[in-house]
């Protein structure tokens, strides 16, 4: 027993000291794969881990560019940012966001609309993210939500840039607005994906929207695992947006804005020679303002049911039958057809027969005997009833296409309409019947299927007055200036009409005689139009004709008036459209006169880089 | 002359034994604390509180527990070693039916500063249990098949039961630390061929017993990219924090992935990986040398304890000792699944900080009573 004891004693320490120095083996093995692994994370791998380390750490943060400003030819501020007073609630930063909101709402107005979607924001986001709760505040509101803050915990006051465009809607049609972006916009554009970040939607904002919006800058700023920030790194400013210079001239603007007053209408007034567009007005129109931070439901029902359309520009979306404006083009068609000459003479009875139809003069008595330029004139339709018989259709529409008539001219309005040049084909092509000869009668007073915009208009006219130069129009210069070609027209031919257009402003006879300029030194020609909304019935005419002013508003014509100045040496044209105006000679050639005499007083189409404008004259 | 050692040490006085402790292991013991709680300290952005603090006081309790636990005569240790076992055995059924059957699902017990977890206790009364039973057989009688009974279920029953709280990275750990002390004792090697075999066919039975989240976590640890923002998050901000850390690391306090909290349980499981993210490979090497100095020592010294108890005490919680070192380490580095076990003296808690301590106190113990010869039969025969 004590023998087995005494062999088996050194035999077991020999097994356990065999297998300890196994177990120590394996143990010395199994620390030698987590030193070669430190080793392969912190050594080898180490440079990728630390950008992995960065990625989670460092957010970017984008920071957004001022837009750019819009001036006028002149450099006067037509859009520029203001800043913008804003309160923001920090969910972490209050006990109750429905409390803070009571106490915020005796300061300013939080409809219930805005309160729920405050609380389901700032449920829905990290509760240290800021939830914007208005914008646009007054200096006072926003004074009275900096005294009061002790007593509304987790509201932030902040200072922002917004939109301003401080002659409303004077400038509206012509800038459009912004408004942030709808989601097919914004796309994958971060920053368009920024909380207040807008872009251009309607008007040249909207067209010019790229350079006017600038590069984004970037803000490094360490956030931890829940997206909190801790500390900015490093910041790249944002490039501002190009300022953007019109050729328009603020001055005439609002002059021809507010001197529209209270009708439906619009102005436009053109550099003959370049095509600068001086003066852009349509009116009524809306508070681009308004439309910044989102427009209220209740002042865009308004917008959106006035019948007199301030939602639209009339300028480029307005089409009209041009009317008596229209007879230019058909004395030019007629002249180049070789068909008549300026001595062509037209007995004008008040009413001409084409088979079973009788086409009426807008003079009841009638006109009598009258050459070319008395037709022109005394805007006789009966004398040119003939003259589109005798050139027919075609003729005109190539001419009237000449003139600018039926192209949608891209000068950074959206939008723009192309009216309407009738011809044979077009009306074959588009109801699959012949064209009659009794609506070539009709398009020669240039009523029927024809349609033309204000810029159309005005385009047709400063190609007369330019002695034919098809001259494009534009809201901004281009980089490089082009002459413009000459129209396939006669001297002649534009000779015939320039001096009817003058008769019809200077001539005790002329239609436009008591819209003239009487001012020493100044001079305009043009020709007055006047476009049936709705066509006088034979009953009516049998009765009596109804007079405007006896009609409703909506029933009446449009008032129409084309014209330039001075008639010796042309440098402005202007389309006046009154809609619903009555006559053109009555409601739309007093216009045009006082916007045209304003832009030869300012000297409005002077080289942009000339000092400072004439400040005469500028208030109505 | 031997018999002379025995009765020598016998009648050390107090003081006598304080002196012939193990000072060194003691160092690195405080030196391996000292650094988790310098972790601790960065942890809450260079503040005691809430982590550093306490966990300095659980130390503190934790040490005098252990010098008390070291002084005490490996005899008593070898003779109440089935006592604790059994004793811990029945703590940790009854946490168990307690918390099968809805009375509150502690798994601990309050001891005021401390709450103990039998489940850690039970890898130091394994140790203990496992060591006095080998202590009792020859070489031949331990080679036998037949003697495998006990030790297995000694291991078996309380890995079973901690496998069902469940608590994976414990049972593993039971498992592991039993089957080194049978490895030790001269458990044949056929024996562990045939475990390793059993274990690996056992797997699939074993994986439809599994949790959803266990079953996650060995996916994810097959293919961390798997499901980079969910499961695999952990894994895999582990690895950018410890790859991020270089050479030198960030610095303390400055590891971006610990302090902005993309790092998980970086007080627990995860302070590994801040400790090399802030101080880098020199860190991180620094500790593993800190933790193979002491295993090394501790496996060193056995050889020169004259007990067989002793020795397989000794070297069975270097064992244990090891496995949470090397399972926590593995884990944060992606080496093996995430199964919840914490750096030995380094992460926060009380239970594990408690029961490492008790061992090393036992270590202390065989190492201060190395001569002490106990004869096979039994602790008071000698």
């Amino acid at each position: 027993m004590k023998a087995t004891t005494r062999k088996n004693r050194p035999d077991r320490l020999k097994v356990f000291t065999r297998r300890a120095i196994i177990v120590a083996s394996i143990k010395g093995t199994l620390i030698a794969v987590l030193a070669s692994r430190m080793y392969y994370l912190q050594v080898i791998e180490s440079n990728r881990f630390k950008k992995l380390a960065d990625e989670n750490r460092i957010s970017i943060r984008l920071l957004a560019p001022v837009r750019g400003r819009i001036v006028d030819r002149f450099g006067e501020i037509m859009a520029t940012n203001r800043a913008d007073y804003r309160a923001y609630i920090i969910p972490e930063q209050t006990a109750d966001v429905a409390a803070t909101l009571d106490a915020l709402a005796k300061i300013i107005p939080i409809d219930d609309g805005d309160r729920t979607r405050i609380l389901a924001t700032s449920r829905r986001q990290r509760s240290f993210f800021a939830v914007p709760v208005a914008e646009n505040l007054s200096w006072d509101e926003f004074a009275r939500i900096n005294i009061a803050s002790p007593d509304l915990p987790g509201v932030q006051p902040d200072v922002g840039t917004t939109r301003y465009y401080p002659y409303r809607d004077l400038t509206a049609h012509l800038l459009g607005y912004v408004g942030a972006p709808n989601e097919e916009e914004a796309g994958n554009d971060p920053l368009l994906h920024l909380p207040s970040f807008k872009i251009g939607k309607n008007g040249l904002e909207r067209t010019f929207d790229a350079p006017l919006r600038g590069v984004a800058g970037n803000m490094k700023v360490e956030v931890n695992a829940y997206g909190r920030v801790i500390r900015e790194l490093d910041q790249e400013q944002a490039t501002p947006g190009a300022e953007l210079k019109l050729t328009i001239d603020l001055g005439l603007q609002k002059f021809a804005a507010e001197r529209i007053s209270a009708e439906s209408a619009s102005v436009i007034v053109m550099d003959v020679h370049n095509g600068d567009v001086l003066a852009f007005a349509s009116m009524p129109a809306y508070d681009p303002n308004d439309f910044n931070v989102g427009i209220r439901q209740d002042t865009w029902k308004m917008l959106l049911n006035d019948i007199r359309k301030p939602l639209v520009d009339k300028i480029v979306q307005g089409q009209y039958p041009p009317g008596s404006t229209f007879k230019m083009v058909v004395a030019m068609a007629a002249l180049e057809s070789g068909a008549v000459n300026a001595s062509h003479e037209v007995y004008c009875p008040g009413k001409r027969r084409l088979g079973n139809h009788v086409f009426h003069c807008w003079k009841r008595e009638g006109h009598g005997t009258q050459n070319m330029i008395g037709g022109i004139r005394n805007s006789c339709d009966v004398y040119f009833y003939d003259l589109a018989e005798r050139t027919g259709v075609d003729a005109i529409a190539a001419m009237a296409r000449r003139f600018g008539l039926g192209e949608a001219f891209d000068i950074g309005i959206p939008h723009t309409a192309s009216g309407l040049v009738p011809s044979m084909a077009w009306k074959q092509k588009r109801f699959g019947v012949s064209w009659q000869k009794g609506e070539t009668l009709i398009v020669g007073i240039g009523q029927g299927y024809i349609l033309t915009t204000p810029l159309q208009l005005a385009v047709m006219t400063a190609r007369i007055a330019n002695g034919g130069y098809a001259v494009m129009p534009r809201l901004v210069r281009p980089k490089k200036e082009s002459k413009p070609s000459r129209i396939e027209v006669s001297d002649y031919a534009l000779s015939v009409v320039r001096q009817g257009m003058v008769e019809v402003t200077t001539s005790a006879r002329g239609t436009a005689y008591g819209a003239r300029i009487t001012e020493e030194g100044y001079s305009m020609a043009g020709k007055t139009g006047t476009a049936q909304v709705r066509r006088i019935t034979k009953e009516e005419r049998a009765i009596r004709v109804i007079k405007n002013e006896d009609k409703p508003w909506i029933e009446r014509d449009h008032a129409l008036f084309v014209g330039y100045g001075p008639i010796d040496n042309p440098r402005y044209a202007i389309a006046v459209v009154v809609e619903h105006g009555g006559s053109g000679s009555k409601a739309a050639g007093p216009i045009a006169r006082d916007v045209l005499l304003e832009a030869m007083r300012r000297n409005s189409a002077r080289d942009p880089d000339a000092p400072t404008p004439p400040s005469s004259g500028i208030e109505v | 002359m031997k018999t002379v050692i025995a009765i020598r040490s016998q009648q050390r006085n107090l003081f006598a034994k304080l002196r012939d402790l193990n000072w060194f292991v003691i160092a690195l013991i405080i030196i391996i604390a000292s650094v988790g709680f310098t972790m601790l300290y960065s942890v809450s952005g260079g503040h005691l509180e809430p982590w550093a603090a306490p966990q300095m006081t659980r130390f503190a309790v934790g040490f005098v527990l252990m010098i008390i636990v070291a002084l005490i005569n490996l005899r008593w240790w070898m003779a109440s070693a089935y006592w604790i076992y059994g004793g811990t055995f029945l703590m940790l059924l009854a946490v168990e039916i307690m918390g099968d059957i809805g009375m509150g699902a502690q798994r601990w017990l309050d001891l005021g500063v401390i709450r103990l977890q039998p489940s850690e206790i039970m890898k130091l009364a394994l140790v203990l249990a496992l060591a006095r039973y080998y202590h009792g057989l020859t070489t031949r009688e331990a080679a036998r098949v037949r003697s495998l009974t006990l030790p297995l279920l000694l291991t078996a029953l309380p890995a079973a039961l901690v496998l069902r709280q469940p608590d994976l990275g414990t049972a593993v750990l039971i498992t592991a630390t039993g089957a080194t002390v049978m490895f030790l004792a001269g458990v044949r090697t056929s024996v562990f061929v045939a475990g390793i075999a059993g274990v690996a066919a056992a797997i699939p039975m074993a994986w439809g017993m599994l949790r959803d989240y266990q079953k996650d976590r060995v996916l994810t640890f097959l293919d961390p990219e798997r499901d980079p923002l969910g499961a695999g998050y952990h894994i895999l901000q582990s690895k950018i924090a410890f790859g991020s850390g270089g050479v030198t690391g960030k610095g303390l306090l400055l590891g971006t992935q610990a302090q902005l909290n993309f790092l998980p349980e970086k007080q627990t499981d995860f302070i590994f990986t801040m400790l090399a993210e802030e101080l880098g490979l020199l860190g991180s090497f620094s500790l593993l040398l800190l933790y193979t100095l002491l295993i090394g020592y501790a496996m060193y010294a056995s050889l020169g304890i004259k007990n067989h108890f002793g020795r397989l005490l000794t070297t069975g919680l270097a064992a244990t000792f090891f496995f949470y070192m090397f399972i926590n380490m593995a884990m944060v580095m992606g080496l093996v699944p995430v199964v919840g076990v914490p750096l030995p003296l380094v992460s926060y808690g009380g239970s594990a900080m408690l029961t490492l301590l008790l061992g090393f106190g036992l270590i202390l113990s065989a190492v201060l009573h190395r001569n002490t010869i106990i004869a096979r039969g039994g602790a008071f025969t000698a």
